[in-house]
């Protein structure tokens, strides 16, 4: 058998393919801050919270309503993205006019009271979720073996990437959603409720985060700070891919996913810090990202 | 001048009199993770333990005036000794108790022999702690890794567990534990395949997994703790592992991640404990107060540790009636030990507490007869052969006596 780098070309398709499941989660959470970040100029620092209460939902549902993932998968990223527009609509919309600053300790509050809240209810060790019965077992693919579920993660994620994409990119409603970034008075004289088309595009990221929420419940341990613990590293991305870029969110978070997977079989010490020495070089070498446009 | 005089009198009798009955007072401090990876098995179920154990003793009757604060440590070592340095240089702390992350259990025992005072540690794990780095101001009281390897390993290997791949926490701890770990597999005739260092605390778990299966190792054995094991644990069965043909080996497992996991993720697990509420009649009775007033949760064998090792110093002050860091140590060493949930024990000169230690099996869902119900009791380890003989720690107060 011959080997590259060392290492079994098997162990490596699997270690690829494990990367690009990670990737997955990286650019469902990093295009809700894209997305909020270009249009609203808000960082949102609840966006891991808001991934949390996802997963935190999921478990509820099942375990005081008696609902399963499939219910959870359509009702809980509405469930949340309806909190995001209230707390939009209350908080937020206050600060459009101040500095970026304001925004983001009043999001970073929001989620230390939600993550203190839950921490307080639900203890940090985690509640129990499993996998939906039609996703348990997987396929012996001969280099690994790919659990069903982790598949349906990569697909749904893709699926979600690109209708997100597809919709800003390529329909009249985000035409008028980038229009208004651009020009919200030049846009509501046309007749547009640019206000509201904003609150939308907020509930909208937050619906995505809740989605990866519910995405990650039944595979890793659904607790209060799973999210603050994931939200940096998105962070990253969204700074490696360009701030506010659609695209680039998507595709940094596939990539830096892949390239966490290979330092963790070539130098495992290290796949904690990769994606922030990435972004040093990259912040060095491209300040706007790779996908973004300098200012 | 007459009235002066009575004056005068009273005056003196009533300091005499408040001399007499003059109190001891100490001021403790728990200081864990509160808001961490290992707030459950530790945290403000700590600060109760030691409350408890205060109650149960009746301090108060005795004399004894004892004041509790709590801290959080975040499991970074820079944050917990200077919290240790601060409490004992501004705020009297007597006596530091609990610390679990082994990394901050360290730096904190460095802290506590330079400033004379007294650690009594529950949370913790790295045998370093009553090796290498042994005080005479510390006591490490509840498990340490090599009784963790001695008990798991050994049972392991003797089941036709051979051959062993580790998933380590990359810090002090994990270290501590695939080093105690592998020399337990190696002496019992396994080998050792190899071993992984993860960040800490991780959270995705299949990449290591599936290095882990490459190696066709018939054990896999986790080296981490709470929040990292639980992953681990979840994504091992989500991956297959056990329906490989190997075996999961959780070398640190709190009775808080095998609630977490739920029983049908961790079901045929066996693991080490030096506690478990169902142990008998007393660990019931104390277990069953301590849920009552901890959101129902059961305790683990780190609070169930502060409990016992703050009702012994407890003891050893009302014997000594000072609190001179020296004396009560020697009195602690010298008295042997006895409480409701580990027993009776003593404490060697390294500062280890001895008492007898426990290998479980996790129920099955269909065994469990209701919440907690988790552990089937394969064989009680008697303390003399749970931790490390005395002679071959390394700790320097050994060699001189």
């Amino acid at each position: 058998m011959f080997e590259l780098i060392g290492i079994p070309p098997q162990a490596l398709f699997g270690q690829l393919l494990l990367g690009l499941i990670n990737g997955s989660f990286y650019a469902i959470l990093s295009l809700g801050l894209a997305i909020i970040f270009g249009l609203l100029n808000i960082i949102n620092f609840t966006h891991g919270a808001q991934y949390m209460l996802g997963a935190v939902f999921t478990w509820m549902l099942l375990q005081y309503a008696g609902l399963n993932y499939w219910v959870a998968l359509i009702v809980v990223p509405i469930l949340v993205a309806a909190i995001g527009v209230v707390t939009e609509r209350l908080l937020i919309s206050r600060l459009y006019d101040l500095d970026h600053l304001y925004g983001l300790l009043l999001t970073f509050g929001l989620a230390l009271i939600i993550q203190g809240l839950l921490r307080n209810q639900y203890g940090i060790s985690g509640l129990p979720y499993s996998v939906p019965s039609q996703l348990t077992g997987g396929h012996n693919l001969g280099f690994m073996f790919l659990p069903n579920y982790r598949g349906w993660v990569v697909a749904v994620s893709l699926v979600v990437c690109l209708a997100t994409w597809f919709t800003i990119e390529k329909t009249s409603l985000g035409a008028y959603l980038r229009a208004a970034t651009e020009n919200p008075t030049l846009v509501q004289a046309f007749g547009i409720n640019v206000p509201r088309l904003v609150t939308l595009t907020y509930g909208l990221g937050v619906g995505l985060a809740a989605l990866a929420g519910v995405l990650a419940a039944p595979i890793y341990s659904v607790n209060p700070n799973m999210g603050a613990d994931l939200i940096i590293v998105v962070f990253a991305v969204v700074v490696i891919g360009g701030m506010g870029s659609i695209l680039g969110s998507i595709v940094t978070g596939f990539g830096l996913g892949l390239i966490e997977g290979l330092t963790k079989v070539f130098y495992p010490e290290a796949s904690g810090i990769v994606i922030f020495v990435i972004m040093v070089i990259v912040l060095l070498v491209r300040p706007a990202g790779l996908f973004g446009r300098a200012a | 001048m007459k009235v002066r005089l009575v004056l005068a009198a009273a005056l003196l009798a009533a300091t005499s009199l408040s001399a007499s009955a003059q109190q001891l007072s100490v001021k403790l401090g728990v200081l864990n993770d509160r808001s961490g990876i290992y707030s459950d098995l530790a945290g403000e179920g700590s600060v109760l333990a030691a409350r408890m154990a205060v109650e149960d003793f009746e301090a108060e009757k005795k004399g004894i005036k004892v004041e509790i604060i709590s801290a959080d440590h975040q499991n970074k070592p820079d944050v917990g000794s200077n919290i240790a340095r601060q409490w004992i240089d501004q705020e009297g702390v007597d006596v530091i108790l609990d610390v679990p992350t082994s990394s901050v259990a360290l730096a904190v025992n460095q802290v506590v022999k330079e400033k004379n005072k007294i650690f009594i540690n529950s949370g913790a794990a790295a045998s370093d702690l009553t090796g290498p780095q042994c005080s005479p101001n510390t006591v490490h009281w509840t498990y340490d890794t090599w009784a963790l390897a001695n008990g798991t390993g050994t049972a392991m290997v003797k089941n036709g567990g051979n051959t062993w791949f580790f998933i380590t926490a990359d810090y002090a701890f994990g270290h501590a534990l695939e080093r105690d770990t592998s020399a337990v597999v190696v002496k019992a005739g396994g080998k050792i395949l190899g071993a992984v260092r993860h960040p800490f605390p991780g959270s995705d778990f299949s990449s290591f997994l599936l290095q882990a299966q490459a190696t066709k190792a018939k054990v896999i054995a986790l080296a981490n703790a709470g929040g990292d094991t639980i992953n681990a644990i979840k994504q091992a069965s989500e991956f297959g592992v056990t329906q490989g043909g190997q075996a999961l080996a959780g070398l640190l497992v709190f009775a808080s991640d095998v609630h977490a996991l739920g029983l049908k993720t961790a079901q045929g697990l066996v693991l080490t404990e030096a506690f478990y509420w169902d142990l008998n009649d007393k660990t019931r009775e104390w277990s069953k107060r301590f849920a009552a007033r901890n959101g129902q949760k059961m305790p683990t064998m780190v609070q169930a540790g502060v409990y016992a090792g703050t009702l012994h110093y407890l003891k050893a002050l009302e014997a000594t009636k000072t609190k001179d860091t020296a004396t009560v140590m020697a009195k602690m060493k010298e008295m042997p030990t006895d409480d409701p949930l580990f027993g009776k024990g003593e404490i060697r000169a390294d500062g280890r507490k001895i008492h007898d230690m426990y290998l479980f099996q996790v129920k099955k869902p269909e065994e469990s007869k209701g919440p907690w119900d988790y552990y089937k009791l394969l064989s009680t380890i008697p303390g003399k052969d749970a931790f490390r003989p005395l002679g071959e720690g390394d700790c320097p107060l050994v060699k001189k006596g």
